[in-house]
């Protein structure tokens, strides 16, 4: 593996490779000591957590980090193209850490220099460090990644997140239960690439009807943008909002994730109950950072 | 039906079994109207195809790029060189399974289309869809535009 660009370029046991060493990172088996190395995080479209979680990933790491932030490639200055920058930046660094809006800059980027590329994000296309450290999460929390029955709710039309979440567990036979607004439904293309795998999926009104059944809730926003007629949002808001009471007939072992930030589509109510699990979530990207960064670097 | 006899051509080229309604797309995607003496049969029957189209070239001679093109817009299509009235060589379509710089990204969103750059499309032919390798979106092959090819 010489950068992490896309799911698409994962093979199982890649993905369990990344799976385990951050397993050991967390348990202290692996110690990786990265001092003499420098990650530049370019990020070209604000995301906070994101960056902070790379930002201390480098630095458990003891690595040190560059930071670059600016919105779209208008902050690449002078003239200067993309292309040029990013040669620049290689000279100085040992791995590139980079999110876009443009879809595809990570790729471009990776064949442009000559050092390890992360995408942390290129546009509506991919985000693969969420959706392996989505996988760590369900490993760490269900002892497996195979067979599993999970929930997903929300906005599964534009979800970058929940489309790498389906095309990273296909390789694990899992069974999908999707519950979302009519309109903003999982897209065809995705449902097909399921068909083509044979994994299971359902689509339902409400999660009510499966939260009984599954491992994994997997939760994500609505956009109050997404709906042209405020009205509309208001009617559909509460179907897809997790509280506590919905949660008593479910699984000991099931485990609601969210990607986060999270505006009311879980309940604060639902936070100190055995079930919450999107801030350990967030921890855990910390440590599958980690891996990948260790992995890439030829530490491990 | 009256048959319309197509012209003889002393040098050039003959697309020839072009899925019947493609050909006026071909010609437009060579510039042909612009640069070339050329003939168009459209709707002819074929033992083969049951319709298709034809393109006569007067003194043209098909890139490899073209005939990628036009080999995914019309898969069915083979190529004929001809010199003083005589076939000289004959080869069918073929499709490559990565189309570099040809086909322009559909998504505006793309780095494609933003950098000054080379696209490159995956392409499957079971399904004639193909697939950016940057934006990773799949197109069907309606739905994509050819680069200008001169
Ligand atoms: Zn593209």
């Amino acid at each position: 593996m010489n950068n992490l660009i896309s799911m698409r370029d994962l093979s199982k046991a890649e993905i369990l490779h990344i799976v385990d060493v951050a397993e050991q990172i967390e348990s202290g088996k692996i110690k990786v000591n990265i001092s003499d190395k420098v990650a530049a995080l370019l990020f070209f479209e604000p995301s906070t957590r994101t960056l902070f979680s790379f930002d201390t990933a480098v630095k458990r790491l003891g690595g040190k980090t560059l930071i670059m932030t600016g919105t779209g490639n208008t902050s690449v200055k002078k003239g200067e193209t993309f292309a040029d920058t990013l040669q620049t930046i290689s000279q100085y660094v040992d791995i590139i850490i980079q999110r876009s809006p443009i879809e595809g800059a990570a790729r471009y980027a990776s064949e442009v220099v000559n050092i390890p590329v992360i995408n942390a994000g290129d546009g509506a296309n991919q985000h693969p460090t969420q959706a392996l450290l989505d996988l760590y999460s369900i490993k760490k929390t269900q002892g497996t990644l195979e067979n599993l029955k999970i929930g997903v709710v929300g906005d599964l039309k534009f979800g970058r997140t929940v489309h790498s979440l389906c095309q990273a567990m296909s390789e694990f036979n899992p069974e999908f239960y999707f519950a979302s607004p009519s309109h903003l439904r999982m897209p065809g293309y995705i449902l097909d690439d399921l068909d083509e795998k044979q994994i299971k999926w359902h689509e339902e009104r409400e999660m009510d009807s499966f939260i009984n059944d599954v491992d994994i809730m997997y939760v994500t926003r609505i956009q109050k943008e997404r709906f042209a007629d405020i009205e509309d949002y208001n009617k559909v808001k509460g179907s897809y909002v997790m509280r506590r009471e919905i949660l008593s007939g479910v699984k000991s072992n099931l485990k609601v994730l969210h990607p986060l930030p999270r505006v009311d589509e879980i309940h604060t109510d639902v936070d100190d109950t055995e079930y919450a699990y999107y801030f350990p979530q967030a921890k855990n990207g910390v440590y599958t950072r980690q891996a990948i960064i260790s992995i890439l670097l030829g530490e491990v | 039906m009256k048959i319309m006899k197509v012209r003889q051509i002393e040098n050039g080229t003959v697309i020839d079994h072009i899925s019947a309604g493609k050909a006026l797309y071909i010609a437009q995607l060579l510039h042909l109207v612009e640069s070339s003496l050329f003939v168009i049969g459209s709707n002819l029957s074929s033992s083969k195809l049951g319709k298709k189209d034809l393109i006569k070239i007067e003194n043209y001679i098909l890139s490899e790029a073209e005939k990628h093109s036009i080999a995914l817009i019309s898969p069915t299509a083979s190529f004929i060189q001809i010199q003083n009235y005589e076939v000289v060589s004959k080869e069918k379509s073929d499709i490559p399974d990565v189309i570099e710089y040809l086909i322009v990204c559909p998504n505006h969103n793309c780095i494609t289309n933003t950098e000054n750059m080379s696209s490159r499309f995956n392409i499957d032919t079971k399904t004639m869809t193909v697939r950016c390798a940057y934006c990773e979106k799949k197109y069907t092959v309606d739905d994509i535009k050819f680069k200008r090819l001169v």
